[in-house]
């Protein structure tokens, strides 16, 4: 008998039209959703389909999503967003979403990533929407100009780094905390892997800290990261009037029993300890202890990966009867127009701006050195965001940490870096 | 023709290639601010036909392909490299920049002149008289790259068979 799949192999098999793939084939397969933002998108693809003289492929399954230079600041930003607007009413993409927020969260929150798809994506953290059971991936312009006019790509099927945890994280230790420890535990030169997270404490985890988990995925070098699809998939996509029609074929995606992997890790999330990346790379990790009392000018939480209304209820949950350290500022960028209303409806934003955090809008902002919230030369930031490279958040002297939210809110209060558990507990101030 | 090396090390990121608080500028003008962070002098000092060396994960980071843009438009002829971020590796050879996965890259020092032998497989290093054999390219990417980059190779099949199926 033929050995089994993996989930990533089994999908890319169906969309390449065959029976089985093995990781180092390569196959082209049909995109299922392929999708980019203002920055990304249109302004790229233009001239590039202009030339070919082709349109879209299939309108109905291109998304675009306007969040990089959200709202406009100048006439140049306010130029890019206008083209991307045209774009889309010119070749009737329907599934078009302005300034609401950041695209690998208000594509989830519609009810487009589906399980089994093939999803191409352009920007590097699309393998956020692995956390559905999808192979996703990120592409730059030109194979996405060529993917928008064809449907298709070339795919070199990856070998799949399985990551399994078992336990139950202590309180404070989230699943930003797993993708730091991991960075310096896999490191990041890990291109042309997938990475598949398995195990208890992944099943007990909600959506939100799957797409935590497969979202980091790039900063691992991964082209993509997959959690398998299951109940809390299927109840995640039904709350939001979206439900999975075939639910055993998305149970059935997950990995057989004797699919081969390039290497197998297990790991305690009882034993993890909040943690903390230190410039310029998310590989930089040590457990909070050995960054404490490190001095900070701006706490930042924002972007895809960090700013869903769950990272906004933990940071409520440290500043709750606090404030911000005078001489620190603390920058909250909801990463969606939706996030903001949840966060208003059940009281979050008020317990954040009582302590002083400061409102940014929705979008990718700072985190990408595009929006409100930069550093000056010689600053010091702590962020819920995903990378950390040189000058990717301002001045080229800045130095950007990289922690959890309960990690940032903690640092906000003390006007340093400290570990949250003590103020969950009540036993810090 | 020998080109100058210009080395860097591990991680070499795309924000450093194309800083994104710049992405709104012209093309030509984001490529003269191309890896400023760690070296000041490099958009102002590279000459076309010159190389630059990388470390492992060259390239790792974001999608956007201002960062192979901008090597391109200084003239870069090639990245040689012990390993490329998947992203930046596929939108180089898009774009017809060379990228040659290479152990030895770490043997080059900064000033090396260089030439290649992309039929052959073979990079020359003049200033060490050292030559090193690199892996061709994916055959099914050959046909791309002697067009001279993705879309050339799409205009191409599009203008004989009439579409792009």
């Amino acid at each position: 008998m033929a050995r089994g799949m993996t989930l990533v192999e089994k999908i890319i098999a169906r969309a390449a039209d065959r029976k089985s793939v093995r990781a180092g084939e390569i196959v082209t397969v049909g995109i299922d959703l392929a999708f980019a933002h203002d920055s990304s998108g249109p302004r790229r693809w233009a001239p590039m389909l202009e030339e070919l003289g082709v349109g879209l492929w299939d309108p109905d399954r291109v998304a675009i999503v306007s969040d990089h230079y959200v709202p406009a600041v100048d006439a140049e930003s306010a130029a890019i967003l206008k083209f991307t607007r045209d774009f889309a009413a010119a070749h009737g993409v329907k599934n078009f979403f302005d300034m609401v927020g950041i695209c690998h969260l208000v594509l989830p929150e519609h009810g487009l990533i589906r399980p089994g798809a093939v999803i191409a994506g352009g920007d590097s953290h699309t393998p956020m929407a692995g956390a559905f059971g999808t192979y996703a991936a990120g592409y730059g312009a030109t194979d996405m100009a060529a993917i928008v006019a064809t449907g298709r790509t070339w795919v070199s099927v990856p070998e799949t780094i399985r990551v399994e945890w078992r336990g139950a994280f202590a309180d404070g230790v989230a699943a930003k905390d797993v993708m730091l420890f991991l960075c310096k535990e896999l490191g990041l030169d890990n291109a042309f892997n997938a990475v598949e997270y398995a195990g208890p404490t992944v099943e007990a985890m909600g959506m939100a800290e799957r797409m935590v988990l497969c979202n980091m995925a790039a900063e691992l070098g991964c082209e993509t990261g997959v959690v398998a699809p299951d109940g809390v998939t299927f109840d995640y996509l039904r709350e939001i009037g979206a439900p999975v029609e075939d639910e055993a074929a998305a149970l059935a995606l997950a990995s057989d029993a004797d699919a081969r992997y390039a290497t197998r890790h297990t790991f305690d999330a009882g034993a993890l300890e909040p943690q903390i990346a230190a410039p310029h790379s998310p590989d930089r990790t040590l457990p909070v202890s050995g960054h404490q009392g490190v001095k900070i000018d701006q706490a930042y939480i924002g972007a895809c990966v960090g700013a869903k209304i769950e990272d906004l209820r933990m940071a409520a949950r440290v500043l709750k009867g606090r404030r911000v350290a005078p001489g620190t500022r603390l920058l909250i960028a909801p990463a969606s127009a939706r996030t903001t209303q949840e966060a208003s409806a059940d009281g979050t934003l008020h317990t954040l701006t009582e302590a002083g955090a400061i409102l940014l809008p929705s979008g990718c902002g700072a985190c990408a050195g595009m929006g409100a919230g930069l550093l000056a030369e010689g600053e010091t930031c702590i962020s819920s965001t995903n990378r950390n490279f040189k000058g990717r958040m301002g001045a080229k002297s800045a130095n950007v940490y990289l922690g959890s939210p309960y990690s940032v809110a903690a640092a906000a209060v003390a006007g340093h870096i400290t570990d949250p558990r003590p103020m969950l507990e009540g036993t810090a101030p | 023709m020998s080109g100058k090396a210009f080395v860097f090390g591990d991680n070499i990121d795309t924000d450093v290639m194309a800083p994104g608080y710049l992405m709104k500028l012209p093309p030509e003008e984001l490529a003269s601010h191309c890896l400023s962070a760690i070296d000041p002098d490099f958009a102002r000092t590279v000459q076309p036909g010159d190389f630059v060396v990388g470390g492992q994960s060259f390239g790792i980071g974001s999608s956007r392909e201002q960062a192979a843009v901008s090597l391109k438009l200084l003239g870069v002829k090639a990245v040689i490299a012990r390993s490329f971020a998947r992203i930046f590796w596929r939108n180089a050879i898009n774009l017809g920049l060379i990228c040659i996965r290479l152990d030895e890259a770490r043997y080059i020092a900064p000033g090396d002149r260089l030439s290649l032998d992309l039929q052959v497989g073979t990079l020359f290093n003049h200033t060490q008289d050292r030559r090193y054999s690199f892996d061709p390219l994916p055959g099914h990417l050959t046909g791309m790259i002697a067009d001279g980059g993705l879309i050339p190779h799409l205009k191409k099949r599009l203008a004989a068979k009439g579409d792009l199926a």
